[in-house]
């Protein structure tokens, strides 16, 4: 393939992106602006993830895409297939085997290792876009460290609903400074944050880049009477049984038969590979 | 071998080198105290291989970059416009500097960013003449328990720490060896 520079984007856009990432990591959670450009895909899509990956691959690197969890849905076969075509890339649907994961709304339930490198599909980076929709004033509130806006938001939540009734895209604070939106993953995935790999978070469309490194301490924001609870389906996997990863639910029919199955399709398959069977492991493979 | 010229000692394979040269430069600053190989580029003396090659990664016509001290001769400024395009600056509007230690201090005179874009900060690009994992204490996002380095000036570095989230970052380089001190790091030096 020698149509495209290695990785698509040319050497002085990656440069650029290089260094946003840099800075991302020496200030974690603080969203550097970078000079986002258009991608053969429309925004929304993975614009952001696709090029802070572009920016960080080597040739020898083998590269995962998960959408949701799953590693066959339309975004992530498209990004898989746009790197093996533009990078030349070895790609993996296994977690294990990856060096770079671009993920779009899911952290893998296997823990990551510190070669690893997690790449963030970000859609609204700014955790207090809702409360605030003028970015002076955001950007304001973070230099201030002024975040009270988001706990009577969490506050509201509790007096409407009982609980805090934000399930994904559950705002952290990150090394006791910046507040941050981890992307739309699910709640349950928050703990997860503070792992071996270096994470990073791109938004295309918002031309926002921000980062976790290693062992950072991210806390999940809450009240000492209404703790943060990382919950899921209150069911196991029906395919692989487990009972500790975050589950989809399957509507089957019209007569309200459903069923739980791992978001993560690479952990289920390699549990049911394993012999793990769950409540409707059978008929399904009939 | 040919002469050293300003046309020679660029990337060979500008998008791979680099490539590799960011992994480095990315593993270093999110894990303080790592020390990694950097190579990739023959930059005029006085710069080290790990140096010439940062600079070829980061920098470009959009970034300016101060030379300090014996660092400023017109070997290394002709090859880096050649190499990079990238304007030679007073320190005080650098977003990149390269010197020993003795020479970029005080750090005073460097931007730290503002409150509101504490990204708009200074990076040093500090050559040593060692780099070790012995040292000063590292602690801080990117650091399991502790890490240690070698630092040429513990309390320098821990003055930049104390204007978190502002402050300069550090790559130190040495030979074809890299490390890194962002901001966010703590340091202590046992008495």
């Amino acid at each position: 393939m020698n149509e495209y520079n290695f990785a698509y984007l040319d050497e002085q856009t990656k440069r650029m992106i290089r260094r946003a990432i840099l800075k991302a990591l020496a200030v974690p959670g603080y969203q550097v602006p970078f000079a986002s450009r258009e991608m053969p895909m429309p925004y929304g899509w993975g614009t952001g993830g696709v090029q802070v990956s572009a920016a960080t691959l080597t040739p020898e690197d083998t590269f995962k895409v998960i959408d949701q969890g799953a590693d066959d849905t339309t975004n992530a076969v498209s990004i898989r297939k746009f790197f093996e075509n533009t990078a030349g890339v070895k790609t993996t649907e296994e977690t294990e085997k990856a060096t770079v994961i671009q993920t779009r709304h899911r952290t893998p339930e296997a823990k990551l290792r510190k070669d690893q490198i997690i790449v963030y599909q970000v859609p609204i980076p700014e955790p207090l876009r809702f409360l605030e929709p003028r970015e002076t004033e955001t950007r304001k509130m973070h230099s201030l460290e002024e975040y009270g806006l988001m706990h009577v938001k969490l506050y509201e939540d509790i007096s409407q609903h009982g609980a805090i009734s934000t399930a994904y895209a559950y705002p952290v604070k990150v090394s006791d400074r910046y507040v941050m939106d981890p992307s739309p993953i699910p709640k349950f995935d928050n703990p997860k944050l503070e792992m071996d790999a270096i994470q990073l978070f791109g938004a295309g469309r918002e031309q926002r880049i921000y980062a976790v490194p290693p062992h950072t301490k991210v806390v999940s924001l809450d009240f000492e009477d209404y703790p943060f609870e990382a919950t899921k389906a209150d069911h196991p996997c029906d395919l692989c049984g487990a009972e500790d990863s975050y589950l989809d639910e399957v509507i089957m029919d019209d007569a309200g038969n459903r069923m739980f199955v791992c978001s993560d399709t690479d952990y289920c398959r390699s549990r049911r590979e394993a012999g793990h069977v769950g409540r409707l492991a059978e008929e399904n493979a009939a | 071998m040919t002469a050293q010229t300003q046309f020679s000692g660029g990337f060979q394979n500008a998008p791979v080198q680099a490539a590799h040269a960011f992994r480095a430069a990315m593993t270093v600053m999110a894990q303080p105290g790592e020390i990694r190989d950097l190579r990739g580029a023959q930059p005029p003396k006085p710069l080290s291989i790990a140096a010439g090659t940062l600079l070829l990664t980061l920098c470009d016509p959009e970034t300016k970059v101060h030379l300090a001290g014996e660092f400023n001769t017109d070997g290394v400024r002709e090859w880096l416009t050649f190499h990079t395009g990238a304007p030679i600056s007073q320190a005080a509007v650098a977003d990149f500097a390269v010197g020993s230690w003795a020479e970029l201090s005080p750090l005073g005179s460097f931007r730290i960013g503002t409150a509101e874009y504490p990204d708009r900060s200074a990076t040093l690009i500090v050559e040593c003449d060692a780099l070790q994992q012995a040292g000063a204490i590292l602690s801080g996002p990117g650091i399991k328990d502790t890490a240690r380095l070698s630092l040429p000036d513990a309390p320098a570095l821990q003055a930049n720490a104390a204007l978190y989230p502002l402050g300069c970052d550090f790559f130190f380089t040495c030979g074809d060896r890299v490390a890194a001190l962002p901001r966010s790091t703590q340091i202590s030096v046992e008495a």
